[in-house]
């Protein structure tokens, strides 16, 4: 898996934290087929994200999505949550259905 | 004009303080409990109504305008149309989001479920095969309510 | 959209076309091509003003713009400036850097492309670059996507803003303009196309399903991030993408023939500031 996987911004206004992300994966279908040797591609995709929010209390789980194939290729995900600080962190984990994973850390702006 | 040139530029200030990556051993998630977790009954369902039961465990499904969908009136390219659920506040209780595209072979292609605090608003950018609705499905106090948004595709997201 | 085909009467002062017969590249000066081709596009699409051509067909598309501007929210080629910055920062095997080649400033967009007296050529910034690390004893990147496409992605975010402004300085540098445009007008390929075919002429028209965009602005924005590629490319890539869509065979990347055409494409998006890179459809 290419480094640098996950890329977040975080920022927290007037109590609301608005998390963006993009992560770089190739979000293959299982579906299409290789254009030069008419073999279908197997399928590759993201099935979990996690979004942790980490602050002074411990660790808040704020969004837990599951994903198709049908997730644009180097995923977007963007979500809000009420709370959140300035210093404080936010974890994202992905896992695909090979069983790959990766996760990042940033600080909420 | 102004407002993308200041996205841009807002871009460029991003940059310096990007995420630390961190790889995670694929050993450190046992990918067999998140295999538990996804649902797949869902995912490989062929109708809105099936996929959207069998994700969020609802009977009835009510059409609410509660639930605002923002996405293209054309796709510039079905492999990336962007989508952004919003649901009013009026609606309480929401538990989770489900974004679909009708027309899709395998129309769920995402379920969204709300953490504590969690707002009722998440945006990602999906694929469709061809013209068809953006539907929203939101679980709120136990109940299913939908809303969907016709999105023209002139160039399939699917193909190779 | 409407067409205007008056104006090709006023093109036909800079067609080099084969088939325009009397006309030569050489009959008018840069000055009055550049003069011809704004007047063109502002007359085609009144009211967007010049750094909107920047932006392609989102100058003239409210739709496609909608949603161009949700992806350019968190835009897909951000990682790869990222890899393009580790790129410049990361030492050859020498100890010499990208930086030793470029003064130390990842910001040289607006001093490419320029024409190099000496060798009597156009020098192009993905050239200069690999001139570079065979200097210092790597291997030239290929010039297309990847590796290259990415340096180019940082050094283009850094050179944002930066406005466009393409000397001419001798004779020698108006024979490799005046070659650019012809082959910027010439007649190619099954379909007898040439790039304005689709860019002037019928630019705001429809093929099928895709509205072409306005030639005005297209050395602007490199390299992109094509939802069709799913990667980033780069200005030579989409060159030779025409050219095939042309049914023509494309030249060589880098070769004398885009270089002279990127040298006179660049000058006709005179005074326009560099944004690449950019997410196109």
């Amino acid at each position: 898996m290419a480094k640098k996987s996950i890329k977040i911004r975080a920022k927290a206004k007037k109590g609301v934290t608005t998390v963006k992300s993009l992560m770089s994966h190739p979000m293959e279908t299982g579906l299409r087929k290789n254009s030069k040797t008419g073999k279908l591609i197997p399928a590759h995709f993201i099935q979990e994200v996690v979004a942790t929010h980490v602050h002074d209390g411990g660790e808040t789980v704020r969004m837990t999505t599951h994903w198709s194939g049908g997730v644009s290729k180097n995923p977007y995900l963007s979500f809000k949550f009420n709370g959140g600080k300035k210093g404080d962190k936010i974890t994202l984990t992905w896992t695909d259905n090979k069983g790959g994973s990766e996760s990042a850390t940033a600080k909420i702006k | 004009m102004n407002t993308d040139m200041k996205r841009r530029v807002f871009l460029r200030g991003s940059m310096a303080a990007g995420a630390v990556g961190v790889a995670v051993g694929a050993g450190l998630l046992a990918p067999q409990s998140v295999m538990a977790a996804w649902p797949k009954a869902a995912f490989d369902a062929k109708s809105v109504a099936e996929a959207g039961k069998t994700a969020m465990g609802g009977t009835d499904i009510v059409e609410s305008s509660d639930i605002k969908i923002k996405a293209p009136d054309i796709a510039e390219n079905g492999a990336v149309v962007p989508v952004t659920v919003t649901v009013k506040p009026s609606m309480e209780g929401v538990e989770s989001i489900a974004i679909l595209a009708a027309s899709n072979g395998q129309p769920l292609v995402g379920l969204f479920k709300l953490g504590e605090g969690a707002v009722a608003n998440v945006s990602t950018r999906i694929k469709m095969g061809k013209t068809g609705d953006v539907v929203a499905l939101v679980k709120a106090g136990g109940k299913l309510y939908s809303n969907k948004k016709n999105v023209k595709v002139t160039i399939g997201g699917c193909g190779g | 959209m409407k067409i205007v085909k008056f104006a090709m009467i006023a093109l036909c002062a800079i067609s080099a076309s084969a088939f325009a017969g009397d006309k030569k590249a050489t009959d008018t000066t840069p000055a009055e091509d550049l003069k011809t081709y704004q007047d063109y596009f502002f007359k085609r699409f009144s009211g967007v003003p010049l750094q909107e051509y920047a932006n392609g067909v989102y100058a003239i598309n409210e739709a496609s713009r909608e949603n161009w501007e949700a992806i350019e929210e968190f835009p897909p080629y951000e990682p790869m400036i990222e890899e393009g910055e580790g790129m410049w920062n990361q030492p050859f095997a020498n100890g010499a850097t990208y930086g030793s080649c470029f003064g130390d400033d990842p910001a040289q967009r607006k001093n490419y492309p320029y024409w190099d007296a000496a060798r009597k050529m156009v020098m192009t910034l993905p050239l200069a670059i690999n001139e570079c690390r065979t200097a210092n004893g790597e291997k030239p990147l290929k010039y297309k996507k990847g590796a290259m496409a990415n340096l180019l992605a940082y050094m283009s975010y850094e050179s944002r803003g930066q406005k466009i402004n393409v000397a001419i300085p001798d004779a020698d540098a108006l024979a490799a303009y005046n070659a650019g445009k012809s082959v910027y007008f010439a007649r190619r390929g099954q379909l007898n196309f040439n790039c304005a075919s689709c860019h002037m002429e019928s630019s705001g028209q429809y093929i099928r399903s895709e509205q072409l965009s306005p030639a005005l602005g297209h050395a602007t924005n490199w390299p992109v991030y094509r939802s069709k590629w799913g990667e980033l490319g780069t200005l030579h890539r989409r060159f030779a993408g025409c050219m095939k869509q042309m049914r023509a065979k494309p030249y060589k990347t880098q070769g004398e023939e885009f270089r002279n055409l990127e040298y006179f494409l660049t000058h006709m998006s005179s005074d326009i500031e560099y944004n690449g890179p950019s997410a196109r459809k």
